[in-house]
């Protein structure tokens, strides 16, 4: 029997606004428990919510980005359940009028281009932290993230493979990145995936019994979690057994999905409209200066890239991956157009700095201009690739220009024709038994002699000049031979 | 008239501005009235003399500088649902019984600005749930009038303050008749704004949609006085209403001549009480003197208003006291095994019989399967119920009614009968439902010489018609000047 | 909360009651709804409850007649839309302030029971 696995995906992303969904207090990470709490995110009594605009129009943002059609009228709605980390003992959600819905993603996957549904997206506030504590029977409560803005974006069960998911899930963190409304980090929880799971014999329209899967904090661990489950589900099935609807928690350490221990407490979360908070109106005007708001998505620039610069599908994809280092790479572009040669030495040697210096583009030491310079000089052929990478080195560990560094070790490239020409035949002089073995076929002695060439000139010589060079006194010598041997 | 305690505000302010008499006296008056009194009225939960006394002292500062404002130092009650900075603020309750809020509710903030001076909280039923302050878990206010009387609920406290001199003016809140009930009861004038008029902000929720804060005094100049301070918009809170005013006291010497009164079937026709009748039915006479029409009129929907608000505001009710759980403020339980179990022994020992009674009905009402039925259908009454006031409204300036079916009931005789207690508010709840303005005012007393209040109906935000129509009523009056013999 | 055997007599008078559906509320119910809503209740109270919340929910009944097809919920009194509030840091609680009224708290975080998953 052959299955084909049916999978949704819920993902929550936190909004990088100023201050919390509901109150005025800083959304900023990191600082002492419960030092950024007001009475309204703190749940006391009498406190009330008050939107925040800017999380509004981030919603809007990622709907349009989304190619969501967008309610007029959405609602709040209060999503009932008892927990320490949520002071209300409810949550402000959305449940019957979203502020979006019906969209959808262009997700490019093994198997070609793979629209995936979006559902729905909507509002809602993010809860606190928990912290167990080891030895004794409690818990601490930090509600600085309580009522931080998220948005919940719900998918149509469209993805068939872990693949797929992974794609999907990809794709959705470049939109969010790219628009600038979530930093999207999964291992700090600004950007979480649940999952829900089921299997059917393939060619059937029914769905399956489904799991939901949850903990699964990276986008490894997400295709791990989901390729375990569909196999337990295949496993389960084709051994005759039944599979029940239940919440299952990735476990990271073994790679397989445990029960959640819980008494199946059917969640009734009592969703009603929220009385403290009057119906929202998106009008118009607001889409539209979204609209215009929207900067140009990941997949768009790749094929801009790629139809504009004429740089291979493969480089746009990587140059694009991250808004910042496309925004780099234009930039140099700018300064130094020739966008094959930029794209190369940003795919190799900027990109081992980045990684290596754990830095952020924004404060990587090399920028645009310096880069630009760099190239610059290389093509005028004021010094040689080989050298160029030195002197990145250099420019990176110490801030300097590349001007700076070049005149500072001298590193000029030769290119003077005569001087390289007396190099090479103080050379040549000084190596005659290696001259006689190339002139008797040896060829691959040219290397040796090039090598000579660049140590004499402390590797500044012109490789292709040295190159020319060496092989025109080469010949030259040997028609000599021939001559005086005749 | 001799003690400063008995006198209106607007008197006081005037013996203040010429200097006759400094705040601090009137308030020591009032202080010492209030110690006096509450042995056997018990208005107050908490009194602050310490802090009253040093408002009032500022006060006279001001009133020195001649930067005084209409009602600075005059003292006034706040019910204890209000948030008073740094100060217990119990709602009647157990749960609440040591919680110190960090912050005023905003009609308090305009009450400081305003320099008046804060005697206390006053007592109320726990949450706002009843109808006569006897589920206060500080014990019952009496009713100055007949200590073995309730003074009517849910701001009993505030009510009997005012009648018997232990305030000035007071501030209550309404939901289902909280202030126009014990207005009747007590003989005082109080007034429900429109909702959305005065802010909700540090109003410890009850019913989101039907909570409304409102003035309670001896007089409709009082009043007007305090309703011109509370009355604006607040940013603090999604639901207040950005809305201009004229000073309600310019309209107190209006004719009322050509105006036109509405008697609705629905409520009259429930009316027994000869009694009650009577002083309607002299109400009335007293109008056409003036030159008031009447109408007869039907709202059909009136006669399930009840009903619908015993499911709107429970289940409102049941979110909003959610949040009571021992983990951030109030009582949390000594003894328990687990998580659960601590919420639900703290809830169970916080909250008196009322409040989980509609915790219990709240909470089924919302569960899965019951929303259509209930909720969605209350909703759907709530709609109609404003509709048919918004054609009553075409053809009348105001609705005259009864407050109460009965003057002042005595302790205990309807506290184990909720369907009873539920009944007295039968021609106040379709008020809130439709978020509408009403007020009631001293219309005489019955045959056992108890205060009877006749209340007065107008269209959103069309307060100025009920200040003129209740001040013309006093004008040719004097139940509002007789006072309890206590 | 007493546990003494006319409680529990009362109880199951009440709930037989119930279960011959002469009640529109059940001891399930109410078990649920109290669960749900965080109460421990007594067995006296549970029958007070039972017969209080059955008396309630009669009285709901006459909802039933009254005919609500193309009818609006009511999303509140006020006729307007959210308004939204710019995005701009105002000063917190200093963590004192908010741990203030707190039951249990270790100077900068709320103490809980461990909850057990």
């Amino acid at each position: 029997m052959e299955f084909e696995s049916v999978i949704g995906l819920e993902v929550h992303a936190q909004l990088l606004t100023e201050t919390k969904a509901f109150c005025s207090c800083t959304t900023k990470f990191g600082s002492a428990p419960n030092s950024n709490t007001c009475p309204i995110c703190l749940g006391m009594p009498g406190s009330l919510p008050v939107l925040n605009k800017r999380a509004l129009e981030f919603t809007v943002l990622m709907a349009i980005a989304c190619n969501c059609e967008i309610n007029e009228i959405s609602r709040f709605a209060r999503k009932n359940y008892y927990y320490p980390d949520l002071p209300k003992n409810y949550q402000i959600s959305q449940y019957e009028l979203p502020v979006a819905e019906h969209g959808w993603v262009d997700v490019d996957t093994s198997t070609g281009f793979k629209r995936i549904g979006i559902t729905r997206i909507h509002m809602e506030e993010d809860a606190g932290k928990l912290i167990h504590d080891d030895r004794k029977p409690v818990s601490y409560v930090d509600l600085n993230r309580t009522g931080v803005p998220l948005i919940e974006i719900v998918s149509e069960p469209d993805m068939r493979s872990p693949e797929d998911a992974a794609a999907y899930l990809r794709s959705l963190h470049s939109i969010l990145v790219y628009l600038g409304i979530c930093d999207g980090n999964m291992e700090e929880g600004s950007f979480r995936c649940d999952a829900n799971v089921s299997i059917r014999p393939k060619g059937q329209t029914y769905l399956g019994t489904k799991t939901e899967l949850k903990n699964m904090n990276s986008f490894k661990n997400v295709q791990k979690g989901l390729q375990h489950e569909i196999e337990r589900h295949e496993n389960t099935l084709l051994g005759g057994g039944n599979l029940i609807q239940e919440t299952r928690l990735f476990d990271p350490a073994s790679g397989t999905t445990i029960s959640m221990r819980s008494k199946e407490q059917a969640h009734d979360y009592r969703y009603f409209p929220d009385p403290d908070l009057l119906p929202l109106r998106v009008d118009l005007e607001l889409i539209e200066r979204m609209r215009k708001a929207l900067p140009e998505l990941a997949c768009q620039k790749k094929e801009r890239f790629v139809r504009d610069f004429g740089i291979p599908e493969y480089d746009a994809g990587v140059l694009t991956a991250e808004r910042s280092l496309a925004e780099f790479f234009e930039k140099t572009v700018k300064i130094f157009p020739n966008p094959k040669s930029v794209s190369n030495w940003m795919m190799t040697e900027f990109m081992r700095f980045l990684k290596g210096s754990g830095t952020s583009i924004a404060y990587a030491p090399v920028q645009p201009s310096e880069l630009g310079g760099l190239l610059s000089m290389m093509e005028k052929g004021a010094i040689s690739g080989k050298i160029g990478k030195v002197v990145f080195e250099e420019m990176w560990k110490t801030g300097k220009d590349s001007n700076q560094i070049v005149e500072e070790r001298g590193l000029i490239q030769v290119s003077d024709v005569t001087e390289i020409t007396d190099m090479i035949r103080i050379i040549l002089l000084d190596n005659p038994r290696e001259v006689t073995r190339y002139l008797n076929g040896k060829t691959q002695l040219i290397a040796f002699f090039v090598g000579q060439t660049m140590k004499a000139t402390r590797g500044r010589a012109n490789p292709q000049i040295v190159n020319e060079i060496l092989t025109d006194e080469l010949e030259k010598l040997r028609i000599n031979l021939v001559i005086t041997e005749t | 008239m001799s003690h400063l305690y008995e006198k209106t505000a607007s008197d006081l302010a005037g013996l203040l501005r010429s200097g006759k008499v400094s705040s601090v006296e009137i308030t020591e008056s009032v202080l010492s009235r209030i110690e006096s009194l509450e042995p056997a009225v018990h208005s107050y939960v908490n009194v602050y003399p310490d802090l009253a006394v040093s408002m009032a002292k500022k006060a006279d500062e001001d009133i020195r500088r001649g930067t005084a404002k209409a009602l600075t130092g005059i003292p006034v009650a706040i019910k204890d649902n209000m948030c008073l900075e740094g100060r217990k603020t119990t709602c009647g309750s157990r749960i609440l019984a040591n919680f110190r809020p960090p912050f005023d509710a905003s009609v308090v903030r305009l009450i400081k600005d305003e320099r008046m001076v804060i005697l206390g909280s006053a007592n109320m039923d726990e949450f706002a749930m009843g109808s006569s302050t006897e589920t206060s878990c500080w014990g019952p206010t009496h009713n100055p009038w007949d200590i073995e009387r309730t003074p009517g609920g849910s701001s009993g406290g505030s009510a009997a303050a005012v009648a018997c001199g232990q305030a000035i003016v007071s501030l209550g809140s309404d939901t289902g008749g909280s202030i126009r009930l014990p207005a009747s009861f007590c003989g005082v004038t109080g007034m429900k704004p429109t909702y959305g008029a005065v802010s909700r902000f540090g109003l410890v929720a009850y019913a989101s949609s039907l909570d409304q804060i409102g003035p309670f005094a001896r007089d409709i100049r009082d009043m007007s006085l305090l309703l011109n301070l509370i009355y604006r918009h607040d940013s603090l809170d999604s639901t207040s209403v950005e809305i201009g005013h004229s000073d309600f006291t310019s309209l107190l010497d209006n004719s009322v001549s050509g105006m036109t009164l509405g008697l609705p079937i629905e409520f009259f026709c429930k009316l027994t009480n000869e009694d009650v009748q009577k002083n309607l039915l002299e109400a009335r006479r007293i109008f056409e003197k003036q030159g008031v029409k009447f109408v007869d009129l039907s709202l059909p929907s009136l006669d399930y208003g009840i009903a619908a608000y015993y499911i709107i505001a429970p289940c409102e009710a049941s979110s909003n006291l959610a949040r009571y759980d021992g983990v951030k403020y109030g009582h949390r339980a000594e003894k328990f095994d687990n998580m659960i179990d601590m919420y639900c022994r703290t809830r169970a020992e916080g909250f008196g019989q009322e409040a989980k009674r509609r915790i219990m009905l709240g909470t089924y009402a919302l569960s899965s399967g019951y929303y259509d039925a209930y909720y969605l259908k209350a909703a759907k009454i709530r709609t109609l119920i404003t509709q048919d006031f918004k054609k009553a409204f075409e053809s009348c300036d105001a609705i005259l009614s009864p407050v109460a079916p009965a003057p002042a009931f005595k302790i205990g005789e309807k506290i184990d009968d909720p369907i009873e207690m539920y009944l007295t508010d039968v021609f106040t709840i379709p008020v809130n439902m439709a978020g509408l303005p009403g007020i009631s005012c001293p219309a005489g007393f019955s045959r056992d010489g108890l205060p009877i209040g006749m209340q007065l109906i107008s269209s959103h935000f069309q307060e100025s018609k009920l200040v003129q129509l209740v001040s013309a009523f006093q004008r040719e009056t004097d139940h509002h000047l007789k006072r309890p013999a206590i | 909360m007493g546990l003494n055997s006319q409680s529990i007599d009362n109880l199951i008078v009440t709930s037989i009651l119930s279960s011959l559906g002469k009640m529109k509320i059940t001891l399930e119910q109410v078990d649920y709804v109290s669960a749900l809503g965080r109460l421990a209740l007594s067995p006296d109270e549970k029958t007070k409850f039972m017969g209080q919340l059955d008396d309630i929910l009669k009285y709901m009944d006459t909802l039933e007649s009254v005919s609500t097809d193309n009818v609006e919920p009511m999303a509140g009194p006020v006729e307007l839309f959210n308004p939204l509030r710019e995005d701009l840091v105002r000063p917190s609680l200093s963590v004192d302030q908010a741990l203030a009224n707190a039951p249990s708290s270790d100077g900068s975080s709320f103490v809980v029971p461990k909850i057990i998953e």
